[in-house]
């Protein structure tokens, strides 16, 4: 029996990540249902085999999911971001790690970060009105400045002394999108200026990847580890998901947002990789109705 | 001795450089160069895919979007003669695809059913590294002449300092910045496509041809259009009513 999203049930989960002897990633978890059972579930991470590489986003997802959370709340989906902020600041090698969330109104605020002092400089940006993280959700890419000191007199006058200020030689934002879709944006911070190394760079878009997808998703799917979607699909069926986003959004006339939800809601529900489903809404074999759960 | 009349390339080039505005439309930008790639040397169907953070081809446009091409591009991250070309960073090429089944078993059987018959790959490069890939198809058999072959290699690498927006690329950064924007943006398209082909009821094909019509016609760039058209519908009442 699988519980139906959004019910809570005592008791702990485990996920596991273990590598099957075909090389292919899968997750391999736990978790009790509201009848008191338990119930294994083994899944495969699709396309983790691309170019021989395994799933870095099953990796971070669950060294997130690891991460001992600090004082306050265990839950919910600012506890999970602020885990992951930890888990960035060590895999990059940072001075400190935050998320913003925005939207295109304007309004804006710090989501969570790895410490006070990066929610300090998060703010910042929001204060002063300028800063990389603004700059990467309203130009749709990444904003990478390795050097502040270069930065003063062009791109952000106020930001950059008062970044250094607080001890900060290099900032590298990376918007949190998936297409039309804009949630905010993950900052890097580093003390002393120099690049980010090419791993390092892949690095930090797989965690704004994780983490877009799991404000996307919610919390639900952050606590398990499981893999939201997207991420994982196979590659020959990923435009078709973004297509299917949109018709979606038609259907149901919903946001964007909301339409990709349901779409994941559809698919673990009737238990169907998220690729077929979405070829069968943009082959028209299937249309999500409103009330369709 | 190139069979293409010098004149005839140098228009190309220039269409090409005038296209590198301030506001250039990224997905535009490489839509106009595998057309005119594929025009030159009098292919049948060009692409061009970009590879992402983690390395995987990324189809990102081609000069004719019909969803069966774009299969023969999208397989192509797993297999084929862009996958090779991208990495060994030189150019692929295949005179026959019916002999090529062995080498690439997922690719070639596909390309042939869809008519084609030769296929070759071009690397995107920048100094060291090589960012994708461009793909021609032709539906006879045969190869592209040695001095066409460096014209199509000369307009690649054309598309990638357009793409990177830098003569002499200084730093690592502008390439991230510039492929993530690109990446981006075509997600952006194929979410516009998926609303557009519900709200009027036709193919995503056809959404495609009514998001660029649309840009053409109110002089906007396709990737602003395909956002309009998911986040602000009401500021484009022709495209998104019914």
């Amino acid at each position: 029996m699988k519980p139906l999203i959004g019910t809570t049930c005592p008791g702990p989960r485990q996920s596991e990540l273990r590598k099957g002897r075909d090389g292919a990633n899968r997750i391999d978890r736990v978790y009790p249902t509201c009848d008191g059972q338990r119930v294994r579930e083994l899944r495969d991470l699709p396309g983790t085999r691309v170019n021989g590489q395994s799933s870095e986003v099953a990796r971070l997802q669950l060294l997130v999911g690891a991460e001992p959370s600090g004082d306050g709340a265990d839950h919910g989906t600012a506890a999970w971001l602020t885990r992951l902020c930890h888990v960035a600041v060590r895999e990059l090698d940072a001075a400190g790690v935050g998320i913003s969330l925005m939207t295109g109104e304007g309004s804006s605020g710090t989501a969570a970060a790895s410490d006070a002092t990066s929610e300090i400089i998060e703010e910042l940006q929001f204060t002063l009105g300028e800063g990389p993280c603004m700059d990467a959700f309203a130009t749709q890419r990444p904003v990478l400045a390795p050097d502040l000191s270069q930065e003063a007199s062009s791109r952000w006058p106020w930001y950059s002394p008062a970044a250094q200020g607080h001890g900060v030689g290099a900032v590298f934002a990376f918007p949190l999108q998936l297409g039309a879709v804009r949630l905010g944006a993950l900052d890097v911070y580093r003390r002393h200026p120099g690049s980010l190394s090419s791993a390092a760079t892949t690095l930090a878009l797989t965690f704004a990847h994780v983490a877009t997808m799991t404000l996307l998703a919610g919390q639900e799917d952050a606590a398990d580890g499981q893999s939201p979607d997207g991420i994982d699909e196979a590659l020959e069926t990923r435009y078709e998901v973004h297509q299917a986003q949109g018709m979606v959004m038609v259907q149901l006339e919903v946001t964007l947002v909301e339409a990709m939800a349901r779409l994941r809601a559809y698919a673990y529900l009737h238990d169907r990789r998220l690729g077929v489903v979405a070829r069968d809404i943009v082959t028209r074999s299937l249309t999500l109705e409103r009330d369709d759960q | 001795m190139s069979t293409l009349s010098a004149e005839r390339v140098a228009k190309v080039f220039v269409e090409v450089t005038d296209t590198l505005v301030d506001e250039f439309d990224v997905i535009e930008f490489l839509e106009l160069v595998t057309s005119r790639a594929s025009e030159l040397v009098g292919s049948s169907a060009a692409g061009l895919l970009l590879a992402d953070e983690n390395g995987r081809l990324q189809f990102m446009a081609a000069s004719d979007e019909q969803a069966h091409l774009v299969e023969l591009f999208q397989v192509q991250a797993r297999e084929g003669p862009c996958q090779d070309c991208y990495r060994q960073g030189t150019p692929v090429s295949t005179s026959d695809l019916r002999e090529a089944s062995d080498r690439w078993p997922l690719f070639a059987p596909r390309a042939i059913a869809a008519g084609f018959r030769s296929v070759h790959a071009f690397p995107l490069r920048l100094r060291k590294e090589v960012i994708g890939a461009l793909n021609l198809f032709g539906t006879s058999t045969g190869e592209i002449p040695a001095a066409d072959v460096q014209i199509v290699q000369a307009l690649a690498d054309l598309a990638t300092i357009g793409l990177l927006q830098e003569r002499a690329v200084r730093h690592s950064e502008i390439v991230t910045e510039q492929l993530q924007g690109a990446l981006n943006s075509r997600v952006t398209i194929e979410q516009a496509k998926g609303a557009l082909a519900q709200r009027h009821s036709i193919s995503v094909d056809e959404a495609f041809q009514l998001l660029h019509s649309y840009a053409r016609t109110h002089n906007l760039r396709l990737g602003d259009v395909a956002r309009s058209a998911l986040t602000q519908p009401s500021e484009a009442p022709d495209l998104t009513s019914t």
